[in-house]
């Protein structure tokens, strides 16, 4: 038999193996990255190329699953087992790397198009069976490989080629999605937050179930600044959350700003005390409820929440699947030829 | 002809015998036809069935559209279909005689259940008057039994519910059939002893409506004689009843234990593929992974993504979700994977016709894709064969990194015969492309210079990491490459690639002379109906062969060959003339399409009426349903 599950913990190894000391540099292929220069995806890619050492997995053992469009170019560029499929597909594919080998760490590259239009289906799919995959939705908000036309997140009134008077389409946030179709891990990050956004990939790719990463990337070419106002160095503490588990939501320079509810709607506390009533982050509840309200907190009337809005424990599907294969074998061992001959025979002759 | 002491009725032998239920489909007709076959082939009777059902699971009761039927026809003889028309047609209420009593044969015997011949049954069958009662039933050997009444009779001191005692009247009806056939009640009270072991009242009821169908049948002056349909000479061995979808289902658990490698199925269901899916979801004992996708494009990328990853992907599905499925399908062939494509064929375009049968996705398989897109297609001839075609399907995906396209159709999924269980220590096992041992150097694109096979390189070999991808690759390295000569040099490899299949694959055989005045070339499940034909029409004394193929891309090698041994080729099909097209473009062949496209399968007569037509025999040919 070819395949033999030899672990099945994302970032983890089974003891007895040799756990490998690997850099950055040996996530990194040896073609040419053809992202335009100044793109968001450089430096995902580099906090990814970055966080995979961490994991301690051998390269061999991971595996990067794209769909169509700039984002989905990724797997070309990491030093390991790669598939570039086909538009929106990259759910679907991985899910079925997983559920064949679990011992195998996957990673879902998509973006905005990609992951919640032609491909969202099999997004929402996914984040429902709950495999153990890492994805990553690179939001530009923008199509570009396409050369511009607005996105299922485009802002509505953006005028772009195929909307020349400007999209007449509500945008779809992608962290809502996720939370509606019962993610157990969400979170959101942006391209220029390098630390934040590292340490975002590593606890997601550490999570046990379906992590969703949200991740602003900036389309210097066809949406640039899209995300500027709130991400830009200078700005962020002021216009960007940083979400932190048992911590009251905080924000500002001094973090002296914070946020309480008044009913379902966050409210914002400016020189926030003690005593303020401030609303403490619980990543851990069962409950989508927290994580939704703190979803639907968009700019400008409220700061920008990133960081993990929800992680949860669940059973996994290809875990689940085995355990119904190692169940089956026991209450019945395999006979071939006593299922090729059925329950029904009589005998000719 | 015998004399049966006891009740001295006549009884009749005849050698062969098809038999219809018909009834509402809340009747029950399926599971009693289905008793009915188990029982002659207990009894040793070669066979062929055919369900009919409608594709509402719960039409309006009465209704036309709510007719349910299944057909088996039994013989002394080798059969291959099962019949063209019934001699023995069992109607349980108006509509199931509206929609049935056309293909009875003149003469034939007529059972009805006249207590469901009531006003309001017969005005939603569209009979202003019983037809029990205006004589339009003459030409027929009507036998009019009160089954509702009698079996409420029998059944009143249980404790059931008026419907629920409603709900056994198919066993009472079996009854009498099985009287009518002079054969045992045992089969199915044994089948029903296990069935409603856990429901004793309901066995009860079963039970007792079949004894009291059979006492009615042998007691009454209604039926005259009994009919004897001797055991057929079939081969030594164990036998099993199997339908195609069935024995395609266990066909890919014995391939994937040939191959030693884990099924991986994925399929969204539709009809009549799904229960491909039923069945393999039964056996995680042998390692078989099933998925319900959430659509059909989930379904085959699910696949694609197992065989990635060392197992064996597999998705079925039929016509509809082929065309779904075909932008991935060219991802596994761009990506040169192993892939597996069921498509139990029915009737099309669009949505169709989902339950009744066709043969019209040969050319979507062929070219149903954008580029130069080869893959392998095979199809199996006889629900038997579906085992065995299963096997060859994953045996040639495995052999040359390829999808292959397995196409059934409605008419063997759900049809069934008996079958000679295979021993599977008979079978070879199937090689694949993957290799343990890497040394320095190796790449993923590491090509078999005969074959252009490129080796399966799993995630997990280290120094094989690699990107694979629907873009165009290099020949050598497997990098994107744009390059015009490597996507002309790509495009013949792959082409080149999937003819060479053609030395791993049988040589077509031929049924009748070597040589003659006309070939009925023919594929998929038509197998029966043109092999009787052809028989029948040798028996007549005509030069007639038949070939039928079952490797639809590459063809045989030696199929062009055969082809110029005759003066005409007549080609039968469930389509408008699809095998046709791929047979004259490729051999410069005249081939006569002959094209069914009803929904029904062919008919012997059909065949040999054009047979006749074509050899010069008669002046024309035309279906029953064409008008003039």
């Amino acid at each position: 038999m070819i395949n033999k599950t030899i672990g099945n913990k994302k970032g983890e190894i089974l003891s007895g193996e040799e756990i490998p000391v690997l850099t950055r540099k040996d996530f990194v292929s040896d073609q040419e990255v053809r992202w335009c220069p100044g793109c968001g995806d450089y430096s995902i890619l580099a906090q990814m190329q970055k966080m995979l050492p961490a994991l301690r997995i051998p390269r061999e053992n991971i595996v990067f699953v794209s769909g169509i469009g700039c984002s989905s170019r990724f797997p070309y560029y990491v030093e390991s087992y790669g598939f570039h499929s086909i538009h929106g597909r990259a759910p679907a594919i991985a899910t079925g790397v997983k559920a064949a080998r679990p011992d195998l760490s996957v990673f879902i590259v998509t973006g905005d198009g990609d992951g919640l239009s032609i491909g969202g289906n099999h997004l929402i799919h996914i984040l429902r069976r709950n495999l153990d995959v890492t994805i990553i939705l690179f939001n530009n908000r923008i199509y570009g490989l396409t050369k511009g036309q607005y996105s299922p997140t485009s802002d509505i009134g953006k005028t772009t080629k195929s909307a020349p008077l400007g999209t007449i389409e509500s945008p779809l946030d992608p962290v809502r999605l996720a939370l509606a179709a019962g993610a157990s891990f969400v979170a959101r990050s942006v391209d220029r937050d390098t630390t934040h956004l590292e340490s975002i990939l590593y606890k997601a790719a550490k999570h046990k179930g379906t992590s969703f990463v949200e991740v602003y990337q900036n389309c210097n070419i066809f949406n640039d600044g899209a995300f500027s106002a709130f991400a830009e160095k200078n700005v962020r503490p002021e216009k960007m959350v940083y979400l932190e588990h048992g911590e009251p939501v905080r924000f500002g320079k001094q973090r002296e700003h914070g946020l309480r509810l008044d009913g379902f709607t966050p409210e914002v506390v400016e020189n926030a005390t003690a005593d303020s009533g401030l609303l403490v982050h619980d990543i851990h509840q069962e409950s989508t409820a927290l994580a939704s309200i703190l979803s639907t907190m968009d700019y400008p009337d409220y700061p920008v929440p990133v960081g993990i809005f929800r992680q949860v424990e669940r059973a996994t599907y290809e875990d689940q699947l085995e355990m119904q294969v190692a169940q089956a074998r026991e209450n019945q061992p395999p006979e071939l030829q006593d299922l090729i001959a059925g329950q029904e025979t009589w005998v000719v002759g | 002809m015998a004399i049966d002491s006891k009740s001295e009725e006549r009884i009749e032998t005849r050698s062969q015998a098809t038999v219809r239920f018909a009834g509402d489909s809340g009747d029950g007709m399926q599971l009693t036809g289905n008793q009915f076959t188990k029982t002659n082939a207990v009894y040793g009777n070669d066979l062929a069935t055919l369900p009919d059902f409608p594709a509402e699971i719960r039409a309006p009761t009465g209704s036309l559209p709510g007719v349910s039927g299944f057909q088996i026809s039994f013989s002394s003889n080798d059969i291959h279909t099962p019949g063209d028309n019934p001699d023995v047609l069992v109607a349980m209420n108006p509509a199931a005689l509206k929609t049935n009593l056309t293909d009875l044969i003149k003469g034939g015997l007529l059972i009805v259940d006249a207590d469901e011949f009531k006003p309001l049954n017969l005005r939603k069958a569209g009979y202003e008057k019983s037809p029990l009662e205006d004589g339009s039933l003459a030409a027929y050997q009507l036998i009019s039994v009160n089954i509702t009444q009698n079996n409420e009779r029998a059944l009143e001191d249980l404790d059931l519910k008026p419907k629920e005692r409603f709900l056994s009247r198919n066993f009472y009806a079996l009854g009498i059939i099985l009287w009518l056939f002079n054969r045992p009640l045992e089969t199915v009270e044994r089948w029903a002893t296990d069935k409603f072991s856990r429901n004793p009242i309901v066995l009860e009821a079963n039970l007792r409506a079949l004894r009291a169908g059979n006492a009615f049948a042998e007691t009454t002056e209604l039926i005259h004689h009994r009919y004897e349909v001797a055991p057929a000479e079939v081969a030594p061995g164990t036998y099993r009843h199997i339908n195609g979808n069935e024995a395609t289902a266990l066909g890919l658990v014995a391939a994937s234990q040939l191959a030693d490698i884990p099924i991986f199925y994925a399929s969204y269901p539709i009809t009549p593929a799904t229960d491909v899916l039923h069945e393999l979801a039964k056996h995680r004992n042998f390692g078989v992974k099933t998925m319900q996708a959430e659509d059909e494009m989930a379904a085959v990328c699910a696949a694609i993504g197992s065989s990635y990853a060392g197992s064996l992907g597999i998705t079925g599905t039929s016509g509809p979700g082929l065309a779904l499925k075909s932008e991935a399908i060219n991802l596994a062939l761009m990506t040169e994977l192993p892939l597996v494509v069921l498509d139990i064929q029915r009737a099309g375009p669009s949505t169709g016709m989902p339950t009744k049968t066709e043969q019209s996705d040969l050319l979507q398989a062929m070219y149903g894709r954008n580029g130069d897109s080869p893959v392998i297609i095979i199809a199996p001839a006889t629900p038997g064969e579906c085992f065995e075609m299963a096997i060859e399907a994953v045996r040639l995906a495995l052999t040359y990194m390829t999808p292959v396209i397995y196409l059934s159709d409605g008419y063997l999924a759900n049809g069934s015969s008996p079958w000679l269980v295979p021993s599977i220590a008979n079978f070879d096992p199937i090689p694949n492309n993957y290799k343990e041992v890497v040394r320095d150097g190796d790449s993923a694109y590491d090509r078999d210079p005969e074959t252009l096979v490129r080796r399966w390189a799993i995630p997990g070999q280290k120094g094989l990491e690699h990107r694979v991808g629907g873009i165009e690759k290099s020949f050598e390295t497997g990098n994107i490459n744009y390059e015009p000569s490597n996507h002309h040099k790509m495009t013949l490899a792959r082409a080149q690639r999937i003819a060479g299949a053609v030395r791993d694959i049988p040589d077509q055989v031929v049924n009748g002379p070597e040589k003659g005045d006309l070939l009925v070339l023919g594929w998929g499940g038509t197998y029966g109906a043109i092999t009787s034909a052809v028989t029948q029409a040798q028996e007549e004394g005509m030069s007639v062969a038949s070939a039928h193929i079952r490797y639809l891309n590459p063809f045989p090698k030696n199929l062009e060959e055969i082809l110029n041994r005759y003066e005409t080729i007549l080609i039968p099909e469930l389509n408008n003339g699809q095998l046709s097209v791929l047979i004259r473009a490729l051999y410069n062949v005249d081939a006569i399409p002959f094209g069914k496209i009803s929904g029904q399968p062919f008919k012997i007569k059909e065949i040999l009426g054009k047979i006749h037509h074509v050899l010069g025999h008669s002046k024309s040919f035309k279906f029953d349903f064409e008008e003039d």
